[in-house]
C-alpha cells in the first residue's frame, strides 16, 4: 500500500514537472560567461522578469550558455530544434555567435530573434528577426543634425574591424543623399598606442564635422587627439560609444560633441513626443527595481522587446494552430511579419516580409554631452 | 605633406619608438639570457598601465589578488619537489618564506595604500612593485624545469603563458578600457611642433633606463653574471654562475621594464587588458631586427618601427599594422643574407 501510495506521489510530481503540450517553448542561448557576459547577463536578468503566461500560454524558457563561442551557440540552438522542439529562439547576445546558429533555425524553420545586429546572406534570413537597431537607423539622426546646422563635409576615423566598415558603408551612402560629403577616411585599431598621424591627417583636411566609429571607452582616444591637434568643428560619436565610458575617459575633450543612440537607456530624457518614451520608462524603472540603480543596459532591453513580440504575435499565431507543431513555428513568423509598427523601448519596430531589420527612422536619438552627462539634443 | 606635419609625425613615431625600444632590449635580454622568445612581454605592459589605473580609482587592483595566487603556486610546487626529494621541513618552511615574503608583503601594503589616494607617482611606484614580482614568478613556474629546453619549446610555451595571461588579465581587470592621468601635463611648442611633458617623460626615463642597464651590464657582478650566461651558457655555470638565478633576474628585469612601459604610455592611450600584445609584438619586431642579440642595433629598430608605423598611418591608416609587421620581411632576408645560420634542430 505504502509503494502504491509512493508511485502515484511520483508519478503525479513527474506529470506536473513535465511541460505541458501546449506550452509555449522558448531556447535561450546568451552568452552568459566569456567576453559577451556583460552583454548576455543583463538579459538573463530581464528574462527572470517575464511574466509566466502570454496570451493565456504558459511559457517555458530554456536558458543555456554559450560562453561566447560560436561553436557552443550552434549545439545549443541545435539542442532547441531536436531536442526541446522550441517554438521560438532568442539570442545570442555576440554577432558572431548569433550569425552561427542563424543556419540551424533556418534550417529548421524555427524563429530566431537575435540580440545583436548579424548580416546574413540575402535569402538565409527568413527565419532570422533582428532586435538591435541597424546601422541605417542610427545613421540617419547623424545625417540629419548634419543637415540642419549646416555641415557640407565631414571627416571618418574608424575602427578597422567590421563595426568600421558597416558604419563608413551606411554613412557615406546617407550623407551622400544629403548633399554632404566625406572629404577624409581613416582607421585605427581599438588596441592602438596612438592616433596621431591619423587626427594629423583629418585635421589638415579641416571638414566641417568629425564622425568618430568606436565603442565604449576606445571611443574617447581618437577624440581627444582631435581636439589635441586643434580641431573645432562638430564631433559625432556612434551608439556604440553611448556609455558613460565615454565621459569617464574623453573627460571635458568630448564635452559638446553629440552620440546617436537608441531610445531604451536615455528613457527620462527623451522628449515627450518620442514614441518609445513611455515603453523605455516603464523598462528601466522595473529593470532596476529588480536588478538596483543605474543597472540599465542596452541589452536587457532587448529581452524587455522581446516578450513585446511575444505579447504582439502568440494570440495570433495560437489561432492558427497548437504551439509544438511545424505549423505553429510557420504561423509565429507570419505574424511576425505581418505585426505592423510595433513601439519598442528601443524605438519603433516594423518588420515586414523583406525587411527583418524593422526600425524606423523615428527610433534613433541625437544626445549631447553636456557637463559630462548626456542630454537630448532638439 | 610640409614639414610641420612630417616633424609632428617624427615626433610621435620617436615618442612611440621609445616604448618599442624598451620592450626590444628586455625581449633581446631575456633571450640571450634564457633562449625565450617572451611573446607575453607586452601583457606586463598592460598589467603595469591598468593596475595604476586601478590605484586611480581607489580600488584595489587584481593585480594584488594575481600575484598572491602565482606566489601561491610556486611555494606549492616547490613544497612538492622538495616532498619527493625527501628534504626537511623547516627547510622546506624557510623556503616557501622566502617565495612569498615580498608578494604577500607588498600586497598587504597594497591593501593599506589602495583607498588612501596616495599621489600619483607613489601609486606609479606601487605598481611597478606589485607587477615586477610577476616576471620571476613566471619564469619559475613555466620555464625553468624546461631551461634546457629547445628554443622552439620555449616559444610554444610562451604561446601558452600569452594566452594564459590575456585570460586571466580579463578575469582580473574586466573587459574595461582605462586611460591613466598624464604625469605632467606642461605643453612647450616650437612653430607647428608640441612637445608634451608626457613625450618628455618618455623620452627621459627610456634614456635613463637605457644607460642604468648599460650601467648594470657593464659595471655590477649581478650584471657581469648575466652577460656571461648570455655568451655561453655552460661556461658560466662552471664558473660558479647559478642559470637559475640569471633567468629568475632577467625575467625580473623584464617585468619591471614592460610595467614601466606601461607607465609610460597609460597616459597616452587607452590600455585594454589585451592591449599588450601589440605593443609588445611591435617590440619584438624591433628586437628581431637586431637578430635578437645586439641592444644598440634594438634601439635603432625600435625608433625604425615608431617611424614608420607614424608615417603608415598618415599615409594609410587602414594598413598601418600591415606595413609595421610586413617591414619584419626584407629585415629577415638581409639578417639571413648576412650572417647565414646552421639550424639548430
Amino acid at each position: 500500500m505504502k509503494l502504491i501510495k509512493t508511485l502515484v506521489a511520483v508519478a503525479t510530481a513527474l506529470l506536473t514537472a513535465a511541460p505541458a503540450l501546449a506550452d509555449v517553448n522558448i531556447g535561450i542561448s546568451l552568452s552568459l560567461t566569456g567576453p559577451g557576459s556583460g552583454l548576455g547577463i543583463p538579459m538573463q536578468n530581464q528574462f527572470k522578469t517575464w511574466s509566466k503566461t502570454i496570451a493565456g500560454e504558459k511559457i517555458n524558457l530554456i536558458i543555456l550558455d554559450d560562453a561566447t563561442d560560436p561553436g557552443k551557440g550552434v549545439s545549443n540552438a541545435r539542442r532547441f530544434v531536436t531536442e526541446d522542439k522550441v517554438d521560438l529562439i532568442i539570442g545570442s547576445c555576440i554577432t558572431a555567435t548569433a550569425a552561427a546558429m542563424a543556419p540551424v533555425a533556418f534550417e529548421a524553420k524555427t524563429v530566431q530573434l537575435a540580440a545583436a545586429p548579424v548580416g546574413v546572406p540575402p535569402g538565409q534570413d527568413t527565419w532570422l528577426f533582428r532586435l538591435p537597431q541597424g546601422f541605417s537607423v542610427m545613421a540617419h539622426p547623424i545625417v540629419e543634425h548634419m543637415k540642419k546646422s549646416g555641415v557640407k563635409t565631414f571627416g571618418f576615423i574608424g575602427y578597422t574591424d567590421a563595426y568600421g566598415e558597416l558604419w563608413l558603408k551606411e554613412i557615406t551612402a546617407q550623407a551622400e543623399k544629403a548633399g554632404i560629403k566625406l572629404t577624409a577616411t581613416e582607421r585605427f585599431a581599438r588596441t592602438d598606442t596612438g592616433v596621431t598621424p591619423q587626427a594629423l591627417k583629418l585635421v589638415s583636411a579641416n571638414p566641417d564635422a568629425m564622425l568618430v566609429v568606436a565603442s565604449g571607452s576606445g571611443a574617447a582616444m581618437p577624440h581627444k587627439a582631435l581636439i589635441e591637434r586643434g580641431y573645432k568643428g562638430k564631433i559625432y560619436q556612434t551608439h556604440a560609444a553611448a556609455t558613460p565610458d565615454l565621459t569617464r575617459i574623453g573627460g571635458k575633450d568630448v564635452e559638446g560633441s553629440y552620440v546617436v543612440s537608441g531610445p531604451a537607456v536615455t528613457a527620462e530624457q527623451l522628449p515627450d513626443n518620442h514614441p518609445s518614451k513611455k515603453v523605455a520608462i516603464d523598462f528601466v524603472t522595473k529593470y532596476e527595481a529588480a536588478v538596483g540603480p543605474n543597472s540599465r543596459n542596452q541589452f536587457a532591453g532587448h529581452a524587455y522587446d522581446a516578450q513585446i513580440v511575444l505579447e504582439k504575435v502568440l494570440p495570433v499565431a495560437l489561432k492558427k494552430a497548437k504551439p509544438g507543431t511545424p505549423e505553429f513555428r510557420a504561423a509565429l513568423r507570419d505574424a511576425i511579419e505581418t505585426m505592423g509598427r510595433t513601439v519598442f523601448a528601443h524605438g519603433v519596430m516594423n518588420w515586414t516580409k523583406d525587411d527583418h531589420w524593422g526600425y524606423t527612422n523615428e527610433t534613433g536619438v541625437l544626445l549631447k554631452v553636456v557637463n559630462g552627462a548626456f542630454v537630448v539634443e532638439h | 605633406m610640409d614639414f610641420s606635419i612630417a616633424s609632428i609625425l617624427a615626433l610621435d613615431g620617436a615618442t612611440n619608438g621609445a616604448v618599442y625600444a624598451l620592450l626590444a632590449l628586455a625581449t633581446v635580454l631575456l633571450f640571450t639570457v634564457t633562449r625565450v622568445i617572451f611573446i607575453p612581454q607586452g601583457e606586463f605592459v598592460a598589467f603595469g598601465a591598468l593596475t595604476l589605473a586601478i590605484l586611480q580609482t581607489g580600488k584595489l587592483p587584481g593585480t594584488v589578488w594575481f600575484l598572491l595566487i602565482l606566489a601561491g603556486a610556486v611555494a606549492l610546487g616547490d613544497a612538492w619537489h622538495g616532498l619527493r626529494q625527501g628534504r626537511s621541513v623547516s627547510a622546506l618552511a624557510r623556503q616557501a618564506a622566502r617565495t612569498l615574503a615580498y608578494p604577500v608583503a607588498i600586497s598587504l601594503f597594497a591593501m593599506w595604500a589602495a583607498p588612501r589616494g596616495l599621489p600619483l607617482l607613489a601609486q606609479a611606484a606601487l605598481a611597478l612593485a606589485l607587477v615586477t614580482p610577476f616576471g620571476a614568478l613566471i619564469y619559475r613556474i613555466a620555464y625553468e624545469s624546461l631551461a634546457d629546453a629547445s628554443v622552439l619549446v620555449l616559444l610554444i610555451v610562451s604561446v601558452g603563458v600569452h594566452f594564459a595571461l590575456v585570460g586571466l588579465g580579463l578575469y582580473f581587470f574586466g573587459a574595461e578600457g582605462f586611460r591613466n592621468p598624464s604625469f605632467w601635463d606642461q605643453r612647450f611648442s616650437a612653430g607647428a611642433l608640441t612637445l608634451s611633458g608626457q613625450a618628455i617623460i618618455v623620452f627621459v626615463v627610456s634614456v635613463s633606463l637605457i644607460v642604468g642597464l648599460g650601467l648594470f651590464f657593464g659595471r655590477t657582478l649581478q650584471g657581469k653574471a648575466l652577460r656571461a650566461t648570455a655568451v655561453n651558457r655552460l661556461g658560466a655555470r662552471l664558473m660558479g654562475i647559478s642559470a637559475t638565478g640569471a633567468g629568475r633576474l632577467s625575467f625580473t628585469v623584464a617585468a619591471f621594464i614592460g610595467a614601466l612601459s606601461g607607465l609610460l604610455i597609460g597616459p597616452s592611450t587607452t590600455v585594454f587588458y589585451d592591449s599588450g600584445f601589440l605593443i609588445g609584438l611591435k617590440g619584438f619586431v624591433a628586437a628581431v631586427f637586431a637578430g635578437l642579440a645586439s641592444y644598440p642595433l634594438a634601439l635603432v629598430g625600435a625608433m625604425g618601427v615608431g617611424l614608420l608605423e607614424s608615417f603608415g598611418a598618415f599615409w594609410a591608416s587602414a594598413y598601418k599594422e600591415v606595413i609595421v609587421f610586413a617591414a619584419i620581411l626584407p629585415v629577415l632576408l638581409w639578417r639571413s643574407l648576412r650572417d647565414p645560420h646552421v639550424e639548430e634542430h
